[in-house]
């Protein structure tokens, strides 16, 4: 496994919505390459046919009774957003789509 | 469509696939009591939970697995013992947490059958899977800035994919109406698209007849009512047919529907590639679907429409478009079930079936009433039929027996009595009026006599001014016959 | 520790006393909660300027302590922890108190709500004095990651705390509370207990309800007390285990009375060695110490099981793909749009989400999140999420076998002692703090710190005992032991 390109960084940064300044930028090609060669290791771990482990505690999920309860009122739910209008959420002009 | 495009499209063949993404009708959202309704005013339907707040966990609702369950199980698809929620990434407004819960390769159904009703008859389109998600709240352009209304974040859906095996957007369209009738028919979702409780994205791709790879296909957004499915996909079969007649190359590509331009535009590009970085989700153990629970859902799933349909054709020799009309509602299917059943003679289904979908449903309309509200119920219908079958009284008296009947409540033959409308089918009473006729009117006899046919229906108009139109059309035409000797 | 509980005892420094002895003396009428709670509040006027454990203090707690007092008073029964105060780790939300998680990205930010555990203390009569320093989203093992402030180790204020929950157990230590929560994803609650003198508990994966804990890795983080004795640790997670609706992983068991087991009777416990974790770099200091703590066991009746755990050198690469994989999923919702910080004068949607997380998430969480991003996408996941999630499975294995010989397992909590700040330059560096707290939290085990004694420097070391899944009441008997033979006298010199 090759460490990372400044180009896959930069790609890894976008992908995770992360401004990285140009020395920061610098630091991570360096210590993400060093820690995914470190990750290396586990590719010589045999592990065919081991389920992977997604919960420590098997368990079957519980489910919940369909019962609303009542709701935050409009006014707390944007209580702590950055730019609101009324009870709205603000945010830059959306153009293209996303989901 | 002009003749060329008739005869490119004897060339290619088209081939669609739906995803469609539809509401549960649950009380509370898939992962948090919040409530769940339609047109509540701006965030006033959310908590910690549904805003993404730090340290907030979700808690899945019972409800929306047992009705994805029962569509699952409605449409013949292998149930996953043990199903499993992923998360699936992407930064949007309206996604609060920066994933949606959703399910990935181990989803709750896989590889049903959506049996549709198409040219009359019932056809079967596969089903790649249903998996349950969580739908998203809503974006709202103002100018410069973008409003977000979360009340929709969280709500219950199902994704129901069918496999790219349909080849036209008539077929595509009756998909969708199919898929509307059934989630309608099991209480599984309202289904209301203008509500956005339904709503459809397509696969498009051409190829050449008899080729069997697919073609490169484009994904149409936005084709959120019946009408819009059948243009959008019309439009994109005849864009890419005309690109590669013209031999340039499909662009795999979202494109956006826009109604009222009757055109697609492709998505703005986004800045990064699409990776949804999906990974099961560690919050939410296994789905478990146990022994009781499908025992549950298999007994309470009724006979389903399209089952309905054909036996309504099959039994009751209606016409395609009546039986489809009438299991196009349960509640009209289930009131035609119950006037029946009031009344089983061995034709009566198809006339039922007619009193029901020309009488009883322009009354309702008239009114602004719904089947399920009809002030008539249905044995009051089956009764109406059945008097107008036994002959007590004629069709044209039934229709007004109906109408009062609807208006007032009051029992049909009581109206009949009330009104002495009952039809006179006495051969005797019906020989002395004729008798009367014949005597009052010698000119027109002998006129009938001597071969002037049209003078028949004079003589059947006399009897039925004498009999305030209660003589028995039938009998009196047979005992003229005979009176007169022709 | 504790001054002796004798009746009508005089209670000097209340803030000594452990939360047993002091809920005992407040229910006896000793001294009231109030008096305890200004006496812990005078204390933190006095040394967190110098400590840094503290980020916010509850300016409702007061009136929690006066309602305890009036409550004695008219003789009304009261709940086990009835005005003890305790400070919680800063990713632990809490209702109407600033809750940072340590991060630029939460200032500000009231919580509309309580953690599940919250609700517990608050019902269990605790008094709730403050929230406490963490490395940012509790990513890191010194402290020195918090966005906000330095905390330091009050055995040598040169020293880093440990971490994450560095303010927690710094709190502790210094008689700045008398326990602490904290919360723990690869050693989080037993390291800084290590480098700090004090107990540390991590229960079993679902054992303490998640909700209200801000999530850094889901499927491996755990709520628990860090606390002066363990007896006080066997309460807080009387008080706080429990199933919760709220949380779908929270294990649906019995809540055993804890402190039942601290009978110091291990006669016949099989302990186990696993030589893994005596291997290569641990202390001098640290090695004479653990052999201390196995001749305690020894004496006591236990019996010393040679133990095989040949996974244990995957466990750190493994949980540096998983917990950074599951951390760059769970801070996508920091966006600057419904809560937390938000850069100014975005120019578009894609500018305000760069540039919000860009400024307000420090290196250490740009770095996981960008490990956490890597290993996810498509074409990478099965080779690293996957394959680290499989090698999960292998490293439980091995627990599940060596505990079908053994009852609990004894290794170092840490191989050295509390290092220097800026002592660990490069992140790998930093990441091998954790290498032998990190596989209890992999296979979901529970796992605890209990001081055993002094290094040459005078620093404390601690012992860790991890369990089988919900067998934290063993692990509490044994650390008893342990602390009862071993555990520090001294107060620590910054404090004394």
């Amino acid at each position: 496994m090759p460490a990372l390109s400044r180009k896959e960084v930069e790609e890894i940064a976008l992908l995770a919505r992360l401004h990285l300044e140009p020395d920061e930028l610098a630091q991570m090609e360096i210590e993400l390459g060093a820690i995914v060669e470190y990750f290396a290791a586990l590719a010589d771990v045999p592990t065919e046919g081991v389920p992977p482990m997604t919960h420590a505690v098997p368990m079957d999920l519980r489910l919940r009774a369909d019962e609303p309860a009542p709701s935050m009122s409009s006014a707390e739910a944007v209580a702590a957003a950055p730019a609101r209008d009324g009870d709205l959420f603000v945010v830059p002009a959306i153009i293209g789509g996303g989901e | 469509m002009n003749s060329d495009l008739q005869d490119l499209l004897e060339q290619w063949e088209p081939v669609i696939g739906l995803e469609v993404h539809v509401q549960l009708a649950t009380k509370s959202k898939a992962f948090s009591s919040s409530a769940v309704r339609f047109g509540a005013s701006p965030n006033s339907l959310t908590d910690p939970v549904v805003l993404g707040m730090p340290g907030t966990l979700p808690a899945f609702n019972r409800a929306a697995l047992v009705l994805a369950l029962k569509l699952g199980v409605a449409t013949g698809s292998k149930i996953r013992a043990r199903a499993r929620f992923a998360r699936k990434h992407y930064f949007y407004p309206d996604q609060p947490k920066g994933y949606q819960i959703s399910q990935y390769d181990e989803p709750l159904c896989e590889g049903g059958t959506l049996e549709i009703i198409h040219a009359g008859a019932v056809r079967r389109v596969k089903l790649t899977r249903i998996h349950l998600e969580e739908d998203a709240g809503k974006n709202m352009h103002v100018g410069a800035f973008s409003h977000v209304d979360l009340n929709r974040a969280g709500v219950p859906l199902v994704e129901v994919v069918s496999a790219p095996e349909m080849h036209s957007a008539d077929e595509a369209a009756e998909f969708m109406r199919s898929l509307h009738r059934l989630v309608r028919w099991l209480d599984i979702s309202e289904a209301d698209m203008e509500k956005g409780q339904m709503r459809c994205d397509a696969n498009v791709s051409v190829r050449l007849r008899g080729e069997d790879r697919l073609g490169t296909r484009t994904e149409l957004k936005n084709i959120n009512s019946f009408k819009f499915v059948q243009h959008a996909i019309e439009h994109e079969i005849v864009r890419q047919v005309r690109m590669l007649d013209r031999g340039e190359r499909i662009v795999q590509e979202t494109r956006l529907w826009d109604a009222d331009a009757g055109t697609s535009q492709p998505m703005r590009s986004k800045e990064t590639a699409e990776d949804y970085r999906y990974f099961p989700d560690p919050d939410l153990p296994p789905v478990v679907v146990d022994g009781p629970m499908m025992a549950a859902t298999l007994g309470a799933i009724p006979e389903l429409p399209v089952v309905r349909f054909e036996r309504y054709m099959r039994v009751h020799e209606m016409s395609a478009d009546d039986a489809r009309t009438l299991v196009g509602d349960r509640a009209l299917a289930d009131y035609f079930e119950r006037a029946l059943e009031a009344h089983s003679g061995a034709k009566s289904g198809r006339i039922i079936a007619n009193w029901m979908l020309t009488e009883l449903l322009g009354a309702l309309n008239a009114n602004g009433q719904t089947i399920a509200a009809s002030p008539m119920p249905p044995e009051r219908l089956a009764a109406v039929v059945e008097l107008v079958e036994k002959g007590v009284i004629s069709g044209k008296i039934g229709k007004e027996v109906f109408e009062e009947s609807f208006k007032t409540g009051d029992p049909p033959m009581a109206i009949v009595v009330r009104r002495g409308v009952q039809q006179i089918s006495d051969e005797h009473k019906l020989a002395e009026v004729i008798e009367q006729v014949v005597i009052a009117n010698p000119q027109q006899v002998q006129g009938y006599q001597s071969g002037k046919d049209n003078l028949f229906g004079f003589f059947v108009g006399q009897v039925m001014k004498l009999t305030n139109g209660r003589a028995n059309p039938v009998i009196t035409s047979d005992l003229l016959h005979k009176r007169l000797g022709r | 520790m504790t001054e002796p509980a004798g009746p009508k005892a005089e209670i000097t420094e209340p803030h000594w006393l452990s939360a047993a002895d002091l809920a005992k003396h407040i229910a006896a009428g000793d001294v009231t909660a109030t008096r305890a709670f200004d006496a812990v509040v005078a204390r933190i006027r006095n040394l967190d300027r110098e400590l840094g454990a503290y980020l916010a203090l509850d300016g409702s707690a007061r009136a929690v302590a006066i309602e305890i007092d009036r409550k004695r008073k008219l003789n009304e029964p009261l709940p086990p922890l009835a005005g003890v105060p305790i400070a919680i780790k800063d990713n632990v939300v809490t209702r109407g108190v600033a809750t940072t998680a340590g991060s630029k990205m939460l200032a500000g930010w009231l919580p509309p709500y309580d953690a599940t555990v919250i609700e517990k203390l608050r019902a269990a009569g605790a008094v709730i004095v403050g929230k406490v320093n963490c490395d940012e989203f509790a990513m890191g093992s010194s402290t020195e990651r918090s966005a906000i402030q330095r905390t330091r180790n009050p055995w040598d204020t040169q020293r880093v705390p440990g971490g994450s929950s560095g303010g927690s157990a710094a709190a502790v230590a210094a008689g700045l509370c008398a326990g602490a929560l904290g919360t723990d994803t690869g050693g989080s609650i037993r390291q800084p207990a290590a480098f700090c003198g004090v107990v540390g508990l991590k229960p079993t994966y679902g054992r303490v309800s998640r909700w209200g804990a801000i999530a850094f890795a889901s499927s491996l983080d755990q709520i628990g007390p860090i606390t002066r004795t363990v007896e006080d640790a066997a309460l807080l997670l009387e008080v706080i285990a429990g199933l919760d609706p709220r949380d779908e992983t929270s294990i649906d068991a019995p809540v055993p009375r804890y402190r039942d087991a601290l009978t110091g009777d291990v006669a016949g416990l099989r302990v186990g060695i696993p030589f893994e974790y005596y291997e290569g770099s641990v202390d001098a200091d640290v090695r004479g110490a653990l052999e201390r703590a196995k001749a305690t066991l020894v004496e006591r009746g236990a019996l010393l099981v040679d133990v095989t755990l040949p996974h244990t050198k995957h466990a750190l690469p493994a949980y540096y793909i998983v917990a950074p994989a599951e951390a760059s999923s769970n801070l996508a919702r920091y966006d600057g749009i419904r809560f937390g910080a938000a850069a100014k004068g975005a120019k578009n949607l894609l500018d305000l989400y760069m540039k919000s997380r860009g400024a307000n998430f420090g290196i250490e969480v740009k770095r996981r999140i960008m490990l956490g991003t890597f290993a996810l996408r498509s074409g990478y996941y099965d080779a690293y999420y996957k394959k680290a999630q499989q090698v999960r499975t292998l490293i439980k294995r091995d627990f599940d076998k060596a505990f079908q010989q053994v009852d609990v397992m004894l290794t170092p909590t840490t191989p050295s002692c509390a290092f220097r700040f800026g002592a660990k330059t490069s992140p790998l560096e930093m990441y091998q703090a954790d290498v032998f707290t990190l596989a209890c939290n992999l296979a979901g085990l529970p796992g605890i710190s209990v001081p055993c004694g002094l290094s040459g420097e005078g620093l404390p070391i601690g012992a860790q005992l991890l369990g089988k899944p919900l067998d934290e009441a063993t692990l509490l008997r044994a650390a008893h032991v342990i602390e009862a033979a071993l555990g520090i006298a001294k107060r620590p010199k910054a404090v004394s």
